[in-house]
Parts: C-alpha cells; sequence; structure tokens
C-alpha cells in the first residue's frame, strides 16, 4: 500500500520556523542559514522515497539533528585550524528571544545532552520521538536530557 | 525542584522574535536551490483572472493545472502530490509565462497558447478527448458530439461531456469551446452546457472570443 505524502511545500509551512528555530538555537544565526538550506533540500531528495508519513515532524527533525551535527563539526575544524574558538560560536541560540545567558550554556553543553536538551524543550518532541531523532533508545534521550538540564541548573540557579 | 521547573519554562519559551523573517528568508531561498538539483517537480503559484485568482501548477514538463476554485486548492495540491510528484512547492515566479499570457488572453490581445502542457492528470479516453478539445481554435465552438466523434467514439456523447468536466487545465485547453447540439435551452448549464468554473464563465469567455451572436446563441 502506498504512502499518502502531502505537498512538500505543507511541510515547510507547517514545520519550517520550528526547524529553523532549532537550528538557530543550536547554531547560532549565520549557520542556522546553510543548515535550513541543506535540511530541506535533504528532505526534498528523500521525499518520495518515504514509506512512513506518520510523523514527518520528527523526520525533519531527524535530518535537522544530523545537519546541525555537521555545522558542530565543521565549526571545530576550523577552530582547530585557526587555534582558537571562533567569534560566532558564542551567538549559539542568541537569535531566540529570552534568557542570552541561559542560551549561552545550554550551547556549552556535550553534544548529546545540548541536543536532547533542544528537542524536549525546543521542538516539543516525546522522548521516543527523541530517541528516534538521535538514534539511541528512548531511556538513553530521556537521561541525556536529565544530565543536560542538572548541568544548567548550576549555570541558571545563580 | 523549583528552578527545574523555571529552568524548563525558561528552555520551553524560546521563540524567534515576532515578525522575524529569517525562516521565511531561508525557505524562498530553497525554490533556486531546489530547481538547481533537478528537485522542483511541481512548482505552484496563482494568477489572475477577471474571475479571481487561479491556481497554477507547472512542471518541467509544461503547464500541468490550472483551477479556479480557491476553496479547493489543498485538495488540488494533494492531488498533484499524490498523482504526480510530491515535490510540490510554492514558487510563483515559475509561472510568470503562464500568467502573462493568460493576462494577454484576457485583454484580447492573445488568441493562442504558446505553453507547452503536461497531461499527467488525465488518462485514457479523457485525455483523448481534451488533445482533441486543444485543437479548437478560438472563436471557433464544437459539440460534445463532435468531440466524441473526433476522439473515435460517437458515441460516448456523456463520456466526453465527463472529459470535459475533469479538464485540468481549463481555457488552455478549451473546453469553453464545447457547446451543446441544438438550440435547447434550460438544463443544467443552460443552452451553453455545463462548464468546470460556471456557466457565466463559460458565456464570459466565448463573449470574449465573439463566438456568441447578439442573443447571446453559440454561433454554431
Amino acid at each position: 500500500m502506498g504512502v499518502r505524502l502531502p505537498p512538500f511545500q505543507a511541510l515547510l509551512d507547517e514545520h519550517g520556523n520550528d526547524v529553523y528555530r532549532f537550528l538557530v538555537a543550536s547554531l547560532g544565526r549565520e549557520e542556522a542559514d546553510d543548515s535550513f538550506q541543506e535540511t530541506f533540500i535533504s528532505a526534498l531528495r528523500a521525499y518520495p522515497r518515504l514509506r512512513d508519513a506518520s510523523n514527518l515532524r520528527s523526520w525533519l527533525f531527524t535530518i535537522a539533528h544530523r545537519k546541525a551535527i555537521d555545522a558542530h563539526r565543521a565549526r571545530a575544524r576550523r577552530a582547530v585550524l585557526v587555534e582558537q574558538v571562533p567569534e560566532q560560536a558564542d551567538s549559539g541560540g542568541l537569535g531566540l528571544n529570552g534568557e542570552p545567558e541561559l542560551w549561552r550554556a545550554v550551547r556549552g553543553l556535550p553534544a548529546k545532552q545540548r541536543a536532547a536538551v533542544l528537542h524536549r524543550y525546543v521542538n516539543d518532541l516525546a522522548y521516543v520521538d527523541i530517541g528516534r531523532v538521535m538514534g539511541c533508545s528512548e531511556d538513553a534521550a530521556r537521561r541525556s536530557v536529565h544530565e543536560g538540564l542538572k548541568k544548567l541548573r548550576t549555570v541558571w540557579a545563580t | 525542584m523549583g528552578d527545574m521547573n523555571e529552568l524548563e519554562q525558561a528552555l520551553r519559551s524560546a521563540s524567534l522574535p515576532p515578525g522575524d523573517a529569517g525562516a521565511a528568508a531561508a525557505a524562498g531561498k530553497l525554490v533556486a536551490r531546489a530547481e538547481d538539483e533537478g528537485l522542483l517537480e511541481v512548482a505552484y503559484g496563482s494568477v489572475e483572472s477577471p474571475f479571481g485568482d487561479l491556481l497554477a501548477a507547472v512542471t518541467p514538463r509544461g503547464l500541468l493545472r490550472l483551477s479556479y476554485d480557491p476553496r479547493r486548492n489543498d485538495a488540488v495540491l494533494e492531488q498533484i502530490a499524490a498523482k504526480v510528484s510530491p515535490r510540490v512547492l510554492e514558487a510563483p515566479e515559475r509561472l510568470d509565462p503562464v500568467r502573462r499570457q493568460l493576462e494577454e488572453y484576457f485583454e484580447g490581445q492573445r488568441q493562442k497558447f504558446e505553453l507547452k502542457l503536461d497531461w499527467r492528470l488525465t488518462r485514457g479516453f479523457f485525455q483523448k478527448i481534451l488533445r482533441e478539445t486543444a485543437r479548437v481554435r478560438f472563436g471557433e465552438l464544437a459539440t460534445y458530439k463532435q468531440m466524441a466523434e473526433a476522439a473515435g467514439s460517437p458515441r460516448a456523447v456523456r463520456a466526453a461531456g465527463n472529459a470535459l468536466g475533469s479538464n485540468p487545465i481549463p481555457i488552455v485547453v478549451p473546453c469553453h469551446r464545447i457547446v451543446r447540439t441544438g438550440g435547447k435551452l434550460g438544463g443544467y448549464g443552460g443552452q451553453l452546457g455545463p462548464y468546470i468554473g460556471g456557466p457565466e464563465v463559460k458565456q464570459r469567455l466565448l463573449e470574449l472570443e465573439g463566438a456568441l451572436d447578439a442573443d447571446g446563441r453559440p454561433r454554431l
């Protein structure tokens, strides 16, 4: 039985803003733009072959998650080359409303915890979906969120 | 535990500044990139007409769809996604040639559309009838019966009517030029026969083309 896929534009309309917000929180504004393109071009390329249309939101976040990891790695490589952390690494999440200190702290979390915290609270994904997006178990996802929060609290509670 | 909740709240309330255009701008760049990579399989947008905005969709093969009823836009796009390709993106600038030619037509400056057509939304006998219909020229009229004959099935007059009623590319595939045999008035759609955009629209298109006499009867 074939899957009934909505027109791709409907995904963009429905989830584009949220994916963009996740990428801004994760990478900062400058890099969010490129990663957004990469995310949706990859999604568009794979879309017709998709066999399960029941959770398109977490499918998109799975792709965005990987693109964010790619961007973080590319940044780390650049940082090694110039032997200093580039300026914009500090702007992670600062394109978002709210607490700049908090977003700076989120940016400073280990990759897994950072991603898990963003998926849980910014993207509002259920633990089972976070596991799916990150390629780990639901329990591991819950643990990463918990550890991330614990670390953030030490900064936040001051 | 109190600050944990506060922390969670602060994380949850993450939002882009109001009116932030970042996502829209990023999405806008997507169309060009998709096209470069051969991933823009259906582009759609709206085009103006004297009868309100039409939804138009094109593919690399040509014009795929024109639709009169804006309330059906979602359904039309879903059908396209299912039957042609789900790689459907809003890209109004890709409709420029269609927009320009329709504008010229409605202003009485154009009698023939020079647009490639993508016939994938219709098949079999219906497509045969519609391809015959595409040959009826500006200002000329034909009957449902003639269309059935031209398609090689002279008795399939009703089926010819159904084919015209399913026309995915009205105006450009001029199903409005197909009218009832004889001068009988009354019945659905009146003397001119039914039309996908409503009988009034059919009448106005035929008036524009000078295909009706002074009494509003088709010059058959």
